[in-house]
């Protein structure tokens, strides 16, 4: 279990980590590490499975790819069926069943946001059933925050 | 909005796809593998923070092995003129990730806030659903929970080349 300094290192790596020549001594100096004690910490705890990354986190979607959540009501004597011709397409990345009407959730992912509407539109046609498309209006997330 | 990378930013992506390396210069350590000095990684890693292409860097810790074992996809009914306000407070939630504005598919789909819960257990789940309904107040008209049932496909999303 991480002590006391691995939680302070956790809280704190989560507000950010500093771009400068040295920065896990400008981290270190606010927990009160070294430079070497505070990357020895951080290879433990990534060792040690409590963190499951350090670094920079990248937002897709800003990098040029185009992302799209859909979903459909697929009659049940139908799903396993649509579920294979919805999977068939390499665009779709998951695909969870979930308990409401409407009972298949998936994200398509191109490179571009007309290969979305065209992957989308295929789907309808291959299935004949409507796929509703559930783009992002607006983004809330700041991420997740755990405080240990 | 899409920002176009160049071969250099694309090298610094793939290079710290498994992370920062764990060294005392790790932005030196970066640059002698993509071929530029520090001064210019931090520059461009500067400006990626600044674009939003990198939403930050530090630690993501693993909600499992730190007890976060339960989650809920919620969705919520939220009158249009408030959502702008009330989803940036639910996003800002610290057990919330994935807080979303989408569009509603009436008359089947009457949700317009999509937000993931996160706790140690399913108690713990139910009482933050209640806190998230308790902030949204008049200005939600429903909510439902989004269970889970299967894994049809998993695979990763694929980038842009």
């Amino acid at each position: 279990m991480p002590d006391a300094i691995d939680r302070a290192i956790i809280n704190m790596l989560q507000d950010g980590f500093p771009i400068a020549e040295r920065p896990f001594r400008e981290a270190g100096a606010a927990l009160g590490l070294d430079e070497s004690a505070l990357i020895e910490r951080i290879g433990d705890l990534i060792a040690g499975g409590q963190l499951s990354r350090f670094g920079p986190m990248y937002n897709a979607e800003r990098m040029g790819g185009a992302f799209c959540l859909a979903a459909m009501a697929v009659p049940a004597e139908r799903f396993e069926e649509v579920a294979s011709l919805v999977n068939a397409h390499p665009e779709v990345a998951h695909n969870y069943q979930r308990a409401h009407a409407l009972n298949m959730w998936f994200v398509v992912g191109a490179e571009r946001s007309e290969d979305i509407d065209t992957v989308l539109t295929k789907i309808k046609t291959e299935t004949g059933l409507e796929v509703y498309a559930f783009p992002k209006l607006e983004e809330f997330f700041i991420g997740l925050r755990v405080s240990v | 909005m899409t920002h176009r990378l160049d071969s250099i930013d694309r090298a610094i992506v793939k290079e710290t796809a498994p992370g920062l390396p764990l060294v005392a210069e790790p932005y030196t350590a970066l640059a002698e593998k993509v071929g530029t000095d520090s001064a210019d990684i931090m520059r461009r890693m500067e400006r990626m923070l600044a674009e939003g292409i990198i939403r930050r860097i530090g630690a993501v810790p693993n909600h499992y092995a730190l007890g976060l074992s339960h989650n809920a996809m919620t969705v919520w009914d939220v009158a249009d003129e408030e959502i702008a306000r009330l989803g940036a407070e639910i996003g800002a939630l610290e057990f919330v990730t994935h807080c979303y504005h989408r569009p509603r598919h009436l008359p089947l789909w009457p949700y317009n806030l999509f937000a993931m819960v996160h706790g140690r257990s399913q108690g713990e789940i139910d009482t933050k659903i209640d806190a998230i309904a308790g902030r949204l107040g008049a200005a939600c008209h429903g909510h439902d929970v989004l269970v889970s049932t299967r894994i049809l496909k998993k695979t990763g999303l694929r980038l842009a080349g």
